[in-house]
């Protein structure tokens, strides 16, 4: 199988899963959902490391990577940091 | 011969690794959705990302020279991202989460740039037509997230101008620009093609997001992390990873789920929300007047609502954004714990689109220390006000009027409702008869069982504490 097919392949069952994992969720959890499925998506973080591996040592691909790398991390740790703290605040009484 | 360290950066022990990091996203997705396991479904997932990068570097190894460019960047937005979500308030969630997901989204646009015009290696047709999904998708997630984040925060107004028929016109040659661009990016990666594209998609995502009203930022925002994901995906194709294709593409996808729940909760359609222009805007731009005829008004003072509340014996609380800008929580908490001292049945009631994103009133009473089983969704509430005796209305506006259910000419008929008129006494806390996000006048108001309490939330819930206390109402119980 060539990488193109197996790539839509992954697309297309991964976009299916997607939509299933949600399928019924509180509207508590709405705000905190959409911040965690948000750092998720900063994922591209992947995409940044592979392109400062095989930048060559290229210092103009290097910096925009470097860059990329950089904003997708901002999302990544800012969208988990926020989540928890969000998350951190639904206790039921007594918790403590 | 094969050593442990070759075996340790082999395609097998990084196919492994991706695959657990694949199944962790998906599983911390997954209980996200659920109360009892989102703070630990959250942790999974970040250590799931964290798992995909270890196996990532294993497998590269990148040279020393890179360890530098890897550690700037990483360093960088750690560091940034902390201080963000460390310090940004409660109240202002809405606008972070927009802001983090355009920066998501210029990471994508960033990736797919410098390969379009430094990486040789992407010379494909499917690297270039991937290449121009991913400038498309990033570029307009990235502007629009940006716009979406400067309206909410009132740095930027619904300008007159963007609610004319000419906006769909502009929007119209911006898309065809950037079908253009991309159209012709495959013959000429690095060259005029990219710009144009990159340009006009941003342009469009200005141009999309800002005649939109305030009242449909939340569905904005979410479709706007629907579309990060969908970046994230693109960019997946353009490096070639699988791993960044699943999670994109599943983010996108649940992202689009979680949209049409929010429209589903305010009766709009995710199309009139994107070319409908502002709801109610008729009122907003340049009607000067905000107080739009009311005539049958009756306020009263604190010291009357205390009353009611003293002879009460359940009273609903329906907390909405005035509260949420009042940073008024943890008075309103402070209040409740005083009623329910006296032996008042208290609870919250939290409409789907409460605050400025569907369980974003949640979050913020959860932060005062209202016990979770007090807030009473809309289904439960709506048949239990008839036998209430006090509904106190905190800066909800369009979210309790009750035209949605009786007037058809109304923008809002047909939008689920909290139903405070069925309640004996209906008290509305507000600054001013100023109009709501939807810019409707609300016939609750004019009602003979309603009363205005004007003033800022926060004073006017310690104003009711200490007429409370005036009345005896701490002291009484303690004595008996």
């Amino acid at each position: 199988m060539n990488s193109l097919s197996s790539s839509l392949w992954v697309l297309l069952l991964g976009s299916l899963l997607g939509l299933e994992l949600i399928g019924k969720v509180p509207p508590t959890l709405h705000t905190p959902l959409m911040s965690g499925a948000n750092a998720i998506s900063g994922i591209t973080i992947l995409a940044s490391l592979t392109l400062i591996g095989r930048a060559h040592g290229q210092p103009a691909l290097l910096a925009v990577a470097s860059v990329s790398l950089a904003f997708a991390l901002y999302n990544v740790v800012g969208g988990f940091v926020v989540t928890d703290r969000m998350l951190a605040m639904f206790r039921r009484r007594g918790e403590r | 011969m094969t050593t442990p360290m070759d075996f340790l950066h082999g395609p097998l022990v990084s196919e492994a690794i991706d695959l657990g990091a694949v199944l962790l996203l998906a599983l911390g997705l997954k209980g996200l959705a659920k109360v009892s396991s989102a703070r630990s479904a959250n942790a999974l997932a970040a250590a799931a990302m964290l798992l995909a990068v270890v196996g990532l570097l294993l497998q590269q190894q990148p040279e020393p020279a890179a360890w530098a460019w890897i550690a700037a960047g990483t360093g960088l937005g750690t560091v940034a991202g902390m201080v963000t979500a460390r310090r940004v308030p409660m109240t202002a969630m809405p606008e972070v989460v927009a802001l983090f997901n355009g920066c998501g989204g210029m990471a994508s646009l960033l990736v797919a740039m410098g390969v379009a015009l430094f990486d040789a290696d992407a010379a494909g047709l499917v690297d270039r037509i991937s290449i121009a999904v991913s400038v498309f998708v990033g570029a307009i997630t990235f502007s629009g997230s940006l716009v979406a984040m400067a309206k909410l925060q009132g740095w930027l107004d619904t300008p007159a101008w963007t609610q004319s028929q000419l906006r769909h016109g502009v929007n119209l040659v911006l898309a065809l620009l950037c079908l253009g661009g991309a159209l012709l990016l495959p013959a000429d990666p690095g060259g005029l093609p990219l710009w144009l594209l990159g340009i006009a998609a941003t342009l469009l995502g200005i141009g999309v997001t800002l005649p939109i009203g305030g009242a449909d930022m939340p569905v904005v925002i979410s479709l706007l992390n629907s579309y990060s994901g969908v970046a994230a995906a693109a960019a997946g194709f353009v490096v070639g990873s699988r791993l960044l294709i699943v999670a994109g593409a599943m983010v996108g996808a649940a992202g689009l789920i979680l949209t049409q729940v929010m429209c589903t909760a305010m009766n709009r359609s995710l199309v009139s929300v994107l070319f409908g222009g502002a709801l109610g805007a008729g009122a907003h731009v340049g009607g000067g007047g905000d107080e739009a005829g009311y005539s049958r008004i009756t306020s009263c003072s604190p010291e009357e609502c205390a009353m009611a509340l003293e002879q009460a014996e359940r009273v609903v609380f329906v907390p909405g954004y005035g509260l949420a800008v009042a940073q008024a929580q943890h008075a309103l908490r402070e209040l409740s714990k005083l009623l329910e001292a006296h032996g008042v049945e208290v609870s919250y009631a939290i409409h789907p689109v409460a605050g400025r994103m569907p369980g974003h009133m949640n979050v913020l009473l959860a932060e005062a220390d209202v016990p979770y089983e007090q807030l009473l969704e809309m289904d439960t509430i709506n048949p239990e006000f008839p036998r209430t005796d006090v509904v106190i209305v905190l800066g909800a506006n369009d979210v309790v009027n009750p035209q949605a259910k009786s007037d058809p000419s109304s923008p809002l008929f047909g939008m689920p409702v909290l139903e405070v008129d069925q309640a004996r006494q209906v008290f509305v806390v507000k600054r001013s008869l100023g109009a709501g996000y939807a810019g409707i006048a609300n016939a609750l108001f004019e009602l003979p069982q309603t009363a205005m309490v004007f003033g800022d939330a926060k004073a006017v819930i310690n104003g009711l504490i200490s007429e409370l206390r005036a009345l005896g109402v701490g002291r009484a119980k303690m004595a008996a």
